[in-house]
């Protein structure tokens, strides 16, 4: 499947990439072959094979009910550009 | 219902109303569905947060098993399907509360499927409200706009604290059945402990589908507004979408399907800029987590671990205690007060308990904004009250005074009765000297009465009660009076 400039711009918005308009051409093409590959790959029947999940057979693992993490906000804004009483100080996003 | 109640009335004709409601109620569980960090309301801000819950790199997700147990009991409380095998994927969307870039949550294979709810209408009918599915999912962190002119502060507290989402299938057609779903839903998982169904702290909130159609004819386009977070806010959302869509549709535009937001102070909606560009969520299943595989043998026994349900307790309250349907729906809205009912109840007369449940108590906490949980009177103390009525000791009427004052200041009855002498004069010889006093200065209504204006029986009684100051027992002024009044 091709993929037209439109679209190779509107999924690097949505991953917010910022791409050079001059890029568009090749990264349409680029990604256009990943995706004929992937079409190649559906004309296999896998129907009656179940999605692999993992490489090898394992189960979930869970963890208790129990509060073993937290008290650490120093830590958690250390790496923040902008911070103000302990909260992410980030541009105003309000509606 | 009526023809006329069940549509909207256009300037063209009649609409029907279409409803259907995503509903996301926090988990009750100590720690977050994927890190060990706390959920509890109110911290300072970022102390609830491990590294999982602030994505730094690296950091990988493990399922807190009892998140999993809640959302399993809420399914099977909703008589819904389990499906032993479900999936996390990964919901991708950017916003400053939503560390990861993306919200774990489940997509094509949700852990609970369809299921039902059966919701009271106030005219004494009920509507089945289909379930679609119910998936478990992260909430986000929380955004505060009002502290700085420019900038918006991030608390990552809540994030990553266990959501239900609760869809329902567009069954409603009223605000009003709308309204009755919500309440129904918390009445449940209150019950089953699930959901604190908080809606003000924000651990229940509803997003809502609204369409209009012609009668017979197929949905029209919906639009959906977001985060409601009260049932009256729910249903006056409703109103004023629906009826914005109408004025729309009559002259000659087309409905847009858009997300809005409810504005409770211009009362309209209005749309939502940042969703204007249609999301593409890009789901995918989440390499980080396996899928969920549950044992049906477990399953089994979390059905038969439910405790009774809103609907199962209301039956037995109308067997057990020969209370009318409406007063059992009541009494069964709310697990404390269910509860509260029941040990009122013990060894007391079930219908004169509810009474003072449905009509005092739940009048004053209305007027008083004040939760049962937190009122200062007990159903024991309560109890000793309904008690002292029952044993002549007090008149019902300076009963519902000393309730007034027990509820100001948890004080017990007996005291109360005692400090303001309220105590009920059963004293014969006491009342007969009112009675003498009355009647001698009412000479003319006695002759009236003797005449045969029996109405006037009333007036020696109430005034009798007025010159005790409603202490007199009224069983006692009534015996004596009949026998005065007829020599």
């Amino acid at each position: 499947m091709a993929l037209k400039k439109e679209i190779v711009a509107q999924i690097a918005k949505l991953a917010r990439l910022e791409v050079d308009e001059s890029d568009l051409d090749l990264m349409c093409s680029e990604l256009s072959q990943i995706l004929a590959w992937v079409e190649q790959l559906e004309e296999v029947d896998i129907g009656s094979v179940p999605p692999m999940t993992s490489v090898i057979e394992m189960d979930l693992k869970f963890r208790e009910d129990v509060v073993t993490d937290g008290n650490q906000a120093d830590d958690v804004i250390a790496n923040a550009p902008e911070r103000d009483h302990h909260f992410f100080v980030v541009p105003k996003v309000i509606e | 219902m009526k023809e006329s109640q069940r549509y909207l009335q256009g300037n063209t004709g009649n609409w029907e109303l279409v409803v259907g409601l995503e509903v996301h109620a926090q988990v009750i569980s100590d720690a977050k569905l994927f890190s060990g960090a706390a959920t509890a309301f109110g911290a300072p801000p970022n102390t609830q947060v491990s590294l999982v819950d602030a994505a730094m790199p690296g950091m990988l997700p493990v399922i807190n098993r009892q998140c999993i147990y809640q959302v399993v009991r809420t399914g099977l409380a909703l008589g819904a399907e389990v499906n032993l095998e479900s999936v996390f994927d990964r919901k991708n969307y950017f916003y400053p509360d939503l560390p990861q870039g993306y919200q774990i949550s489940q997509y094509a294979k949700p852990i609970v499927g369809k299921g039902e709810i059966i919701v009271d209408l106030e005219d004494g009918t009920s509507r089945r409200i289909a379930i679609t599915r119910i998936h478990l999912e992260q909430d986000a962190g929380k955004s505060l706009h009002d502290q700085h002119p420019t900038k918006t502060f991030v608390d990552l507290n809540r994030s990553g604290v266990a959501l239900m989402e609760i869809v329902s299938e567009p069954d409603m057609r009223s605000a009003e059945e709308a309204g009755a779903y919500v309440r129904k839903l918390r009445s449940i998982l209150r019950h089953i402990k699930t959901c604190d169904g908080n809606m003000e702290q924000g651990s229940m909130r509803c997003d809502v589908n609204v369409s209009v159609r012609r009668p017979g004819e197929p949905y029209g386009t919906r639009c959906e507004i977001k985060n409601l977070n009260s049932v009256r806010f729910l249903m006056r959302a409703i109103q004023c979408e629906s009826a914005r869509q109408i004025e729309v549709i009559e002259n000659g535009g087309r409905v847009i399907q858009e997300t809005r937001l409810f504005d409770p102070d211009r009362v309209e909606t209005r749309l939502m800029r940042s969703k204007e560009e249609a999301h593409d969520y890009r789901y995918f299943p989440d390499p980080d987590l396996l899928p969920v595989r549950l044992e049906a043998e477990w399953v089994a026994q979390l059905k038969a671990e439910l405790p009774e349900l809103p609907n199962e307790k209301r039956a037995r309250f109308v067997q057990q205690y020969g209370l009318t349907l409406a007063d059992a729906g009541v009494l069964v809205a709310e697990p404390d007060r269910a509860d509260f009912f029941e040990s009122l109840a013990e060894g007391r007369d079930p219908k004169h308990a509810a009474n003072w449940v449905v009509g005092e108590l739940l009048g004053k906490l209305n007027k008083t904004g004040v939760e049962l949980f937190s009122a200062k009177i007990s159903a024991i103390q309560l109890g000793e009250l309904i008690d002292l009525i029952h044993d002549d000791k007090i008149s019902g009427r300076i009963a519902k005074q000393v309730f007034d004052e027990m509820f100001e200041t948890g004080k017990d009855a007996v005291r109360i009765v005692e400090e303001r002498g309220l105590a009920q004069v059963s004293d014969e010889g006491e009342l007969d000297q009112h009675i003498d006093q009355i009647l001698n200065s009412n000479s003319d209504k006695v002759a009236e009465y003797k005449a045969g204006k029996e109405k006037l029986f009333g007036f020696f009684v109430g005034q009798v009660m007025k010159a005790t100051n409603g202490k007199a027992n009224p069983k006692l002024v009534n015996r004596l009076l009949r026998g005065r009044l007829s020599n």
